[in-house]
């Protein structure tokens, strides 16, 4: 169970802005024109093991959708590979595999609105010859009702569906195309809590049946301690973080993983008391122009000389995670 | 009540609301059905000569001519029945405004949505072609084309193609700038499908709404392009008259009282381009989210 499945090496991922004819002659005058690029990523280096979960954290914009984009082989990388078993997931620009599936935040929007969801679901398998196209009907069938819908809805567009139900169907879609790993992009975050619950539920029972090893992005910490066996906090395009689950909730050595478990409001209050919310100072820095050094030190109620002028680098704490900072210990 | 699954069912729910665009749907529906039956509903074929006589020439409508029957319109200057002109007539001007516009629509299309796709120089190259093409006035376009080119029907469509496929490509273009950032596309490279899948089967169908009103008001305009360039003498030959030569023809006449000779077919052409307008107006209205309930 410990062999690296999907490993990240030293990913970096820059946007830069796309300037039209006229932009760039005015920049080549000297006219103030925005050249600089966004670093969405910033050399993270990531390794999943077979068959576990993979929490990962950030606020929005810290460039968490980006790297499993990346990790998907939607998006190529600046720099740096990502593998999948020793393999490229993406070379020249085109994705090589289909043992990577992504789950996306949005159901509304991940689904084509002009296709039944049948065909949605039956196009991979389709393609990649997973399948033959007589066959397709059932294969479709019996994974609508793995998903808990009816295996009858198969005529139906996707505006037919609630969000809870469209996500089931990206669920599925994902998964008739058989893979290794699943990658799920906020796949609960655009859903009322009760369909969360639902969602997570149905998550969890085919992780368990399909012995899937899975990449989940979320900014909600409360469900990706709830299905993660590892979790990895992210801030600005780095990983500052990462280690077990139950360590990282229990013991967080990063500053910012202390402030981001502090500012989420608890149902249960110590002793009666109301649990004061300590809500991160400031706003996340423009990734167009991080900070120097260390990338959190702006917000840090730690930070001192070393932080503005030294980046930190991941290194093993005593209680077992790796954390990025100067005077964690 | 049950929503019918198809995207066109649920399209002609919405549609029928309108009773405008109803009508006008009616209206374009029976002109073309006329316009495809005109050898057999017309009194008389207008394009043979020989069954022309000039006795007939310039009659009032209702008079009874030569063949026995009576001209409904009135006749023109060659003792054509105007009616069975007209006939022809509309069957000549859809035709050409049909196949100008599929044609155009795919060429503006495939280059709109190419541009969208490919992206780098291509697409500053082909959307600046574009735009430099959108700044002329289509007349003078299809002037030029179809004094260099000469007359004929498939002169008259080259040169109706190359005036308007740019309205569809402009069209395409946005549609498909705005689609290909949406999660579904991503969804598809995350499968991967192939690019030619991607682009057929996901984007083109989702970039069709905007297209199909372009093409709606671009066929009655190609129309009255067309009627326009047989007005002035430039569209088809003399021998197959369409609305726009029919009212050429007559347009002397004017002031002698002979009115109809011009009038008819002017309110026939006038009939038609309204009203396949009004289909596109209604088609625009129903896509446009912010007028939907």
């Amino acid at each position: 169970m410990s062999e690296t499945f999907l490993s990240l090496d030293a990913i970096i991922k820059r946007f830069s802005p796309s300037l039209s004819v006229g932009d760039q002659i005015a920049a080549r005058l000297g006219a103030k024109v925005e050249t600089r690029s966004v670093h969405a990523v910033d050399d993270v280096s990531l390794s999943i093991l077979r068959g576990e979960t993979l929490g990962l954290v950030g606020e929005s914009g810290c460039g968490k959708s980006t790297l499993g984009r990346i990790a998907a082989g939607i998006l190529p990388a600046t720099s740096g590979t990502a593998s999948l078993g020793g393999e490229a997931v993406m070379i020249n620009g085109r994705k090589t595999t289909t043992e990577v599936q992504t789950v996306f935040q949005d159901p509304f929007a991940s689904l084509d609105p002009r296709m039944p969801i049948g065909d949605i679901i039956a196009e991979g398998p389709i393609t990649h010859n997973l399948i033959t196209r007589s066959d397709a009907k059932s294969y479709v069938g019996g994974w609508l009702e793995r998903v808990g819908l009816d295996a009858g809805f198969a005529e139906r567009y996707p505006h037919q569906f609630s969000g809870g139900q469209r996500q089931r169907v990206a669920i599925a879609r994902a998964l008739a195309m058989q893979p290794q790993l699943l990658i799920c992009d906020e796949p609960v975050a655009s859903l009322d809590v009760s369909i969360q619950a639902q969602i997570i539920n149905l998550f969890l029972k085919l992780r368990r049946e399909l012995q899937i090893t899975c990449l989940f992005i979320s900014h909600d910490l409360s469900v990706v301690r709830h299905v993660s066996d590892r979790v990895a906090i992210m801030y600005l395009g780095r990983i500052v973080e990462i280690g077990e689950t139950e360590t990282v909730y229990s013991s967080p050595s990063h500053p910012y993983t202390r402030a981001l478990l502090d500012s989420v409001p608890k149902l249960v209050l110590e002793d009666d008391a109301l649990v004061e919310l300590r809500p991160i100072v400031g706003e996340i820095p423009s990734p167009l122009d991080p900070p120097a050094g260390c990338s959190f030190n702006p917000r840090c109620p730690m930070a001192r000389d070393r932080c503005i002028k030294e980046e930190p680098q991941l290194r093993a704490m005593g209680t077992g995670q790796q954390t990025a900072c100067h005077f964690s210990d | 009540m049950a929503t019918p699954a198809t995207p066109l069912g649920r399209f002609w729910i919405t549609y029928k609301e309108s009773k405008v665009g109803v009508v006008a749907l009616g209206v374009v529906a029976v002109i073309l059905v006329v316009a495809i039956l005109a050898p057999l509903i017309a009194p008389q074929d207008p394009y043979d000569l020989s069954r022309l006589s000039l006795m007939d020439a310039r009659r009032a409508p209702g008079h009874i001519g030569t063949g026995g029957y009576t001209h409904l319109l009135g006749t023109d200057a060659q003792g054509r029945d105007l009616l069975s002109a007209i006939l022809y007539g509309l069957r000549i001007s859809a035709q050409m405004g049909l196949v100008a516009g599929i044609v155009g629509l795919s060429i503006g299309a495939t280059l709109g949505i190419s541009a969208a796709y490919i992206g780098g120089r291509t697409e500053a190259l082909l959307m600046r072609t574009v735009d430099l093409q959108l700044s002329f006035p289509p007349i003078l376009l299809a002037l030029v084309l179809v004094a260099l080119l000469g007359q004929g029907k498939a002169q008259l469509i080259t040169a109706l193609v190359a005036a308007q496929y740019a309205y569809f490509a402009r069209t395409a273009y946005g549609a498909a700038t705005a689609e290909r950032r949406k999660d579904y596309i991503e969804a598809a490279y995350g499968t991967p499908l192939s690019r030619r899948r991607i682009v057929f089967r996901h984007l083109l169908p989702n970039c069709m709404p905007p297209l199909i009103v372009v093409a709606t008001v671009q066929i009655a305009n190609s129309i009255a392009l067309e009627a326009t360039l047989s007005f002035l003498g430039l569209g088809l030959p003399v021998t197959e008259p369409s609305l726009g030569m029919l009212i050429s023809n007559g347009f002397k006449y004017m002031m002698s009282g002979r009115y109809w000779i011009s009038v008819y077919p002017g309110i026939a052409l006038i009939i038609l381009i309204v009203s396949i307008n009004l289909v596109g107006d209604r088609i625009r209205d129903q896509l446009n989210p912010r007028l939907r309930r």
